[in-house]
């Protein structure tokens, strides 16, 4: 097995899913398969290659930092599941 | 001619000339989605007021004499395009109510030159998938044949096209996502080079190999719309500030000394004899042209789907951890405080296969892992890469199939996600590399269209565009339609 189901439980948590026991069940499964078939890599001697984070090379592309208009607030929170007085609501973090 | 099988150039003109109307267009796109998108399910948002609003301002700007070359031309965008005012829902239920209060780029473009949006396309959720079959709003059904799938994750916008509803179409390709719904629904599809159409206000995916392109019924189109959404975008970082050319300039240049490679690797016993044959006579039309064929290997090609799966993966778990309640979409409202909010959000918004790509993705970036899977990946990518740049130093472009069969059936791989994401083996190793390609049709495997892939240098659009014209002025594939009623 190359993930047991306590690893996919772990997973999902640091994903922040909820998932169920059914779906943790397929999960494992199917990570196990995937996670199988890309151990295939391993048969490339990759000493000493520098790896590819974007394929086109870039710098950092800075600019000026000029004062320009922003969407404004009531766009930004048009879409917030709850919002009040200019802010996201979230459920209570400090008791 | 009737309008359905004139370019947009030509339709532009039809328009110029008072022969028909950007209203009368718009109107006949309406109607045929009216009529046929019950069974094919190409749209998921249609605008129909605000279409033939902006198609009756557009009939005023041509009469005046104004406007540009997309003036009053009706297209459809896939549902990952941010569009200010129409509702982006990415094919998720995580964001069925979310309504973008700024368009994305690519979009903003065509609308300034006049294009008139009829609506958002169906879409796998998030982009994830190549079936279509991933999407809260159902699956798309292929024009040519309901029972099978268009392709995806732009399987709206290649069936929206094939269909007649909509004369062009945007997608965006992260491992293949235009040209295999392209190639399974017999419309032209371009990739272009990573960095060459701003991804912004586009919904990400895997932010190194996302990229914006058109789905259009003829190179032409294909040749104008790419060069009305290409360019440096100074919102997008990763887009490249280099010239754009003018593809229509180049377009019939003919293939007359071209250098085509046929990589080994593509030609393998997997491939479909009919999408064989398909290729092995457009290589035959291509020597025909004058075009020399040789031979070259991309040797890393079997490694691509592996390579992908972890850094396309890896990039989504980081991409996607932005849907938490908070800020947009849809939110699970427990009392157990804010990180069960967060985790029942998400595992009531996404679907099974963002949430499997989720899940692979974080373990492959988590701690004691991270270098055997994601950086192993990277360095993959490095040798993928450098196989295309030394092909490149032989030959012009790359010619390929697109997939290694023609469409295949609603359900035949939604069991096995394995065998489903490697349909896409010939696609990925393009997005891994970084630059362009594009999907043009190459033949039919009984009534279902078949595919021909063209690869090009990084940023040489051009050419594969030129080649893939002379292809099309020589065979009728492409205005060939499904029957549909």
């Amino acid at each position: 097995m190359k993930i047991t189901r306590e690893e996919v439980e772990h997973v999902a948590r640091l994903s922040r899913l909820a998932l169920d026991e059914t779906e943790i069940d397929a999960l494992t499964g199917q990570m196990d398969t995937l996670l199988g078939y890309v151990e295939k890599l391993d048969q490339l001697d990759t000493a000493g290659i520098v790896p590819t984070a974007h394929a086109v090379p870039l710098e950092n592309a800075f600019r000026a930092d000029d004062v320009k208009p922003s969407i404004g607030l009531e766009r930004a929170l048009q879409n917030a599941p709850q919002s009040e007085d200019g802010c996201f609501v979230v459920p209570k973090v400090i008791e | 001619m009737s309008f359905s099988q004139m370019s947009i150039r030509q339709l532009q003109q039809a328009l110029r000339d008072g022969k028909t109307s950007s209203v009368a267009l718009t109107q006949a796109c309406l109607e045929r989605i009216a009529a046929t998108d019950e069974q094919i399910n190409a749209f998921v948002t249609v605008c129909g007021d605000k279409a033939l609003a902006s198609a009756a301002e557009a009939d005023r700007q041509i009469v005046a004499g104004q406007g540009g070359p997309l003036t009053g031309i009706p297209i459809a965008v896939k549902d990952i395009f941010n569009t200010a005012g129409v509702r982006t829902s990415c094919g998720s239920r995580i964001l069925e109510n979310y309504v973008a209060p700024y368009d994305a780029t690519a979009f903003a473009r065509l609308r300034e030159q006049g294009a008139i949006l009829l609506g958002k396309l169906n879409m796998d959720e998030f982009a994830m998938g190549s079936s279509n079959e991933n999407s809260a709003n159902g699956p798309v059904r292929n024009p040519w044949d309901l029972e099978r799938v268009p392709g995806g994750s732009s399987g709206g916008s290649a069936a929206a096209l094939a269909s007649g509803q909509a004369l062009a179409t945007l997608g965006t390709d992260t491992g293949g996502s235009i040209r295999q719904p392209a190639s399974f629904c017999g419309v032209v599809g371009v990739k272009p080079t990573y960095g060459r159409v701003s991804r912004y206000g586009v919904i990400a995916y895997a932010s190194s190999l996302d990229q914006v392109g058109p789905l259009t019924r003829c190179v032409e189109d294909a040749a104008l719309m790419l060069g009305t959404v290409a360019g440096y975008d100074p919102a997008d970082s990763t887009s490249v500030d280099c010239p754009v050319p003018d593809y229509l300039a180049t377009l019939e240049g003919g293939v007359k000394g071209m250098k085509i490679g046929l990589p080994r690797e593509y030609f393998i016993a997997g491939l479909d004899p009919a999408v064989k044959q398909a290729v092995e006579a457009a290589i035959k039309v291509y020597r025909e042209l004058g075009a020399e064929i040789v031979e070259v290997s991309l040797p890393h090609t079997d490694y691509a789907v592996a390579c992908y799966y972890l850094i396309a993966t890896a990039e989504a778990s980081s991409n996607l951890a932005r849907y938490d309640g908070v800020r947009f979409g849809v939110r699970q409202a427990g009392d157990g405080g804010l990180v069960q909010m967060y985790e029942q959000s998400r595992a009531a918004g996404f679907g099974d296969e963002v949430k499997r790509r989720i899940m692979l993705g974080t373990y492959a970036l988590s701690s004691g892992y991270y270098d055997a899977y994601y950086l192993k990946a990277q360095k993959v990518r490095t040798l993928i890469r450098e196989d295309f740049l030394k092909a490149f130093e032989q030959v012009d472009l790359l010619l390929t199939p697109v997939a290694p069969t023609a469409a295949f059936k609603l359900g035949e791989k939604t069991a096995d996600p394995l065998q489903m994401y490697l349909s896409d083996i010939f696609t990925i190793p393009v997005n891994l590399a970084g630059t362009c390609a594009l999907s043009l049709p190459c033949g039919q495997d009984g009534k279902l269209p078949i595919g021909l892939q063209l690869i090009g240098k990084p940023f040489d659009e051009a050419s594969i565009l030129q080649a893939a014209r002379a292809y099309e002025a020589e065979t009728d594939w492409h205005q060939r339609r499904p029957p549909l009623d």
